[in-house]
């Protein structure tokens, strides 16, 4: 069944049981991503460490399974990247969902989001993330509380 | 009343684009309150309009524009005998119910409101029918107030309630939907709108729901104004209609201004036409109004009674039936409701739902159906909804209940 390729057991798997779950308190800052066309949102919570790393980040919100899976994949795949790797690797994974090209090694288990080229209306759903990522990480880190645009 | 929807059999054949597969599966189009599909003799008369007949209209002299000039005031006089409306001039036509409103927003309520009178309407609207007086608000400092959703899966409004607020409040105006595209709730019009006149208060009733599916009769509602559009009752897209009481019409500035409308024109002033043409600038949707009052032929000789409780049985039905899935929450009344079913399956979200009864060949809607502060209230970020129309049967009810248990195996809900 073509939805098989859409919804692989990888994706179904992280959306169920999304990793890096949860909230970060300041001074990590905060994004959120939101798609009004079916309301999927998605709060996004990065710190940077020492050398321009991504220490760790956290996810929390609401979405569909392409949604969740991408976050979550997101997640365990640029824990402890540098900054410009993650937006490297976001600027990859947008250039071949949206593209020609097939999803390449670079993108490890991102690859499992493949499906989505045949599913063009999912396309917002499983780059929501990332452009909440590429929001983050262009905030000052703020020391102070909340930061970040409210949604 | 026949435990069967009845009226499938003998409609089905009349509307060609039910009769494909959709990825391999034959179609289920149960996205009917988005919009409804066309019979054939509506696409015909559309084309036949534009072989034989078409041309500007209210303009030219020859034999053409007489034609389409006479085709155009006749769907006018059609759609007032639809609504029982006294005349055909309290019939304006419009893109749809979404213009209907704004214009009745511009044009009376954001020219006559005082700071502190108060718009009221209800938590179940359609951001059509909630955002056009948001706005009106804005520019008159009216306040907008909202009779409640009650109950935990939004069971309706407690209309109890509306003649203590019309008492307690200095409310001028009053806009609510008849059925609610999202709940199912059916409202009860003509009392509202009696409750309001006593009090004086000017109504609009959001009829987009419900002009293809309940009669209607706008004389015995007694609502100032009424809005609907032609793509949710078996007509084209680009047509609506707005019914208002003729003095209220008249009192009305335009809403647009441009050709069509006018008296008399100098190059500093002009002078309106009386209503209806004074809100019809421009080029109307000629083709549109026609394939309109065909539409409503074919339903009124379905019959508008008939169709209310065929609807009820389908929306009953796939309630009673939906109510079998474990981990579902079905959204409004448990009684009373039309053909149409919100619903939430364990934890799928909507859009992995429909996405999956499409590759079945099931048409669901899956969002907040453009009531995001509802969905909001009941908690909710969307919701997959199901709604029928007369053309759908009992067995497509069987096709979701079967395409719901197979999605909550693969999603593991
Ligand atoms: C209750 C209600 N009001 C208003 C509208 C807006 O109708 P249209 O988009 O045709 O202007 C809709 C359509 O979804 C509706 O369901």
């Amino acid at each position: 069944m073509e939805l098989d390729e859409l919804y692989q057991s990888m994706i179904l798997d992280h959306a169920r049981r999304p990793r890096n779950f949860g909230e970060l308190a300041p001074p990590a800052v905060r994004s959120e991503g939101y798609n009004p066309a079916c309301g999927d949102q998605i709060t996004l919570y990065v710190r940077k460490g020492q050398n321009d790393t991504i220490e760790e980040l956290r996810f929390t919100g609401q979405a569909c399974a392409i949604c969740m899976a991408s976050a979550s994949l997101m997640t365990v795949q640029i824990k402890g990247k540098p900054v410009r790797e993650a937006l490297r690797l976001e600027r990859e994974f947008i250039r071949s969902l949206t593209g020609p090209d097939d999803l390449g090694p670079a993108l490890g288990n991102l690859r499992a989001l493949a499906g989505v080229k045949r599913f063009p209306q999912r396309l917002k759903c499983a780059t929501l993330s990332w452009h909440a990522l590429e929001e983050a990480l262009n905030q000052p880190a703020g020391p102070s509380e909340g930061g970040g645009p409210q949604g | 009343m026949v435990n069967r929807a009845f009226l499938s059999d003998r409609t089905r054949q009349d509307f060609p684009i039910l009769h494909q597969s959709v990825n391999g599966h034959p179609l289920v189009y149960l996205d009917n309150a988005a919009s409804t599909q066309r019979p054939g003799c509506v696409i015909e008369e559309i084309s036949r309009y534009y072989r034989e007949d078409h041309a500007n209209v209210h303009r030219g002299l020859h034999a053409l524009s007489t034609r389409a000039t006479q085709l155009y005031e006749a769907a006018r006089t059609r759609v007032a005998r639809f609504l029982n409306a006294a005349q055909p001039a309290s019939i304006v036509f419009t893109r749809g119910t979404t213009e209907s409103i704004n214009l009745v927003a511009a044009s009376w309520v954001t020219a006559r409101l005082r700071p502190g009178e108060v718009i009221l309407t209800t938590e179940m609207e359609h951001h059509a029918n909630l955002i056009p007086w948001q706005i009106a608000a804005q520019r008159t400092g009216a306040q907008l107030k909202f009779l409640p959703v009650t109950g935990e899966d939004g069971a309706g409004v407690d209309w109890d309630r509306l003649e203590r607020l019309l008492d307690e409040l200095p409310v001028r105006f009053l806009a609510f939907t008849h059925i609610s595209n999202s709940l199912g709730c059916v409202n009860p019009i003509a009392r509202i709108c009696q409750a309001a006149k006593k009090v004086g208060v000017i109504t609009l009733v959001d009829a987009a729901q419900s002009a293809g599916h309940s009669p209607l009769d706008v004389q015995a509602i007694d609502c100032d104004f009424l809005a609907f559009s032609g793509h949710k009752c078996c007509g084209p897209t680009g047509i609506g209609v707005l019914y208002g009481k003729s003095h209220l019409l008249e009192q009305m500035e335009p809403y647009q201004v441009g050709g069509e409308m006018i008296s008399s024109v100098t190059y500093e002033r002009a002078e309106w036409k009386p209503a209806p043409h004074r809100f019809e600038a421009g080029t109307p949707h000629i083709a549109g109004a026609i394939g309109l009052a065909k539409a409503l032929d074919y339903l009124d000789r379905l019959g508008r009674p008939a169709i209310e409780s065929n609807d009820h049985l389908l929306g009953r039905l796939a309630y009673e039936r939906l109510r079998e899935l474990p981990g579902i929450r079905i959204l409004g009344p448990r009684q009373d409701r039309a053909g149409i079913v919100s619903f939430q399956l364990g934890r799928i979200h909507a859009h992995d739902l429909v996405a999956y009864a499409d590759q079945f060949g099931v048409a669901l809607r899956g969002g907040h159906h453009c009531t995001q502060p509802l969905m909001r209230k009941l908690g909710l970020s969307a919701s997959a909804r199901a709604s029928f129309y007369f053309y759908n049967t009992t067995e497509e009810i069987d096709r979701l209940l079967n395409t719901l248990r197979s999605a909550a195996d693969y999603f593991g809900a």
